[in-house]
């Protein structure tokens, strides 16, 4: 096609008014603009509670998936659960940060020894954590066990072991954790929730 | 049609009118400086449920921590140690973000369609996809809230949760406030628990005591409870009388449909001349070159 520059110029001009005139609102654009889509309408909601402090905050956990077969579940957003009498769903800021620890690398995932003598953690299943955590606990109650005080009075008491309890523990995994504990012998049991 | 939770009351650059016979209820964030204690959950959560986290940035010797508000960071606790009329020192503290007006400088001020939208609810949205980078939401803001993005050169500020609110829920930061300093609720019960709250505290000493929802921007959908009311510059800064700024105004309010109509009447006066006098004959040996 043969343009010549007066030619040109007018197509310029026309190009250059008819996009002017967009530019200034003329054009009928879609008045419809949407709220970002919410990310939660399908995620699984888990209920736990916080683990930082003693006072134990409810917590609602938001995973991706149903819980199906073939997907594979990861924790999206966490945020305080309304329903937990503690904390009718706030969080401090620790709380409400909790998906960055959850999701941190320097997390624990499994349990680890560090053998006496030795500098370096090792990796171990939760199998042998369990039976050498056992193995210690024998091995001290058997040397260390008191069976009569200094009157003579039969006792049943272990008091070179103390005992830590969770704080999100509830009345009946307190009581139970009791029970255990005092048929053992453990004398000095405490919990974090009183810290 | 696009898929739409939130109805459009209002939208940037546009000349064509948005829906408007839905009315929904109109909400509202009420900040009880009174009850705040500086913990920063809200900004923690607000981090959480927007997927933003931003870069660790330097003390700037206050506990505000980012020091400013960035496209990171929607909401940022501001402190101020201030020594009152009475001669007393204190610690004020100050959750700085969007402020929702009901008169927004920032969709007033946008050139690019559909950046920035009012919800019918009150909320104040950008819609990043929209967005040109140019900047001019910043310096509309009466409040110096948007700020553009290094990374994608759009700006970004608090949504006050729209996503959230679209299905019936709180923001995330008023959900996450440990002292319930931060309620969230409809606009006329906001507004109804300020006035117990106000009552509450000139009962407590804080004779100034009173509500922030300045005119000069038609209202806010986030309000204040200040105890020193008669002096909001104490807190970090807020602005006493904030207002749109004039050269917005004249630009986009006068000038523009000004512009529109000479730019009609331009190509009118063209046509007409066409039609009357006929096209101008190039000569000959102009054509020829």
């Amino acid at each position: 096609m043969q343009v010549t520059r007066r030619q040109f110029c007018k197509i310029c001009a026309a190009g250059l008014g008819g996009s002017s005139l967009g530019v200034m609102g003329y054009s009928p654009d879609e008045v419809l603009a949407q709220a970002h889509a919410f990310k939660l309408s399908r995620a699984t909601e888990t209920r736990s509670n916080c683990p930082y402090c003693s006072v134990s905050c409810g917590v609602l956990i938001y995973s991706l998936g149903d819980n199906a077969k073939n997907a594979k579940s990861e924790i999206i957003h966490l945020e305080g659960d309304p329903d937990n009498p503690v904390n009718r769903g706030t969080l401090c800021p620790k709380g409400a940060g909790l998906l960055d620890m959850i999701q941190s690398p320097n997390r624990l995932n499994y349990p680890e020894v560090r053998e006496p003598g030795s500098n370096e953690w090792k990796r171990i299943s939760w199998d042998q954590a369990f039976t050498r955590i056992a193995a210690h606990m024998k091995a001290d109650r058997d040397t260390n066990f008191v069976t009569e005080n200094s009157t003579g009075l039969k006792v049943n008491r272990w008091p070179t072991v103390g005992f830590l309890a969770s704080s999100s523990a509830f009345n009946e995994v307190g009581y139970i954790s009791h029970k255990i504990l005092r048929g053992l012998g453990v004398v000095t049991i405490d919990t974090q929730a009183r810290i | 049609m696009k898929e739409q939770s939130l109805n459009i009351e209002r939208r940037s650059a546009t000349t064509t009118p948005s829906p408007g016979v839905r009315h929904t209820v109109e909400v509202a964030k009420l900040i009880d400086i009174s009850k705040c204690i500086g913990c920063k959950a809200c900004q923690a959560a607000c981090m959480e449920w927007n997927d933003i986290r931003d870069k660790i940035g330097t003390c700037e010797g206050t506990y505000a921590n980012p020091a400013d508000l960035s496209a990171g960071s929607w909401t940022v606790m501001r402190y101020a140690e201030v020594e009152t009329k009475d001669g007393r020192l204190e610690w004020l503290m100050r959750k700085d973000g969007c402020m929702h007006c009901a008169d927004p400088g920032c969709l007033k001020s946008c050139p690019a369609p559909g950046a920035i939208v009012q919800h019918s609810n009150g909320i104040v949205n950008f819609q990043q996809e929209n967005c040109t980078g140019c900047g001019y939401c910043i310096t509309g803001c009466p409040f110096n809230i948007p700020r553009l993005s290094p990374d994608d050169h759009k700006a970004y500020k608090c949504t006050l949760c729209s996503d959230r609110i679209a299905t019936g829920m709180e923001p995330a930061c008023a959900k996450a406030c440990p002292t319930g300093a931060i309620m969230f609720g409809s606009k006329k019960a906001m507004l109804h628990h300020a006035e117990g709250r106000i009552t509450d505290l000139k009962e407590r000493g804080y004779r100034q005591a009173g509500l922030y929802n300045p005119a000069g921007v038609g209202g806010t959908h986030v309000m204040y409870v200040l105890p020193h009311a008669d002096t909001p510059e104490l807190y970090s800064g807020l602005a006493k009388d904030p207002q749109l700024s004039t050269l917005v105004l004249f630009w986009k309010g006068i000038a523009k449909p000004l512009m529109g109509y000479s730019l009609g009447l331009a190509v009118l006066t063209g046509i007409f001349h066409y039609v009357t006098v006929g096209p101008n004959e190039a000569d000959e040996d102009e054509t020829e070159e």
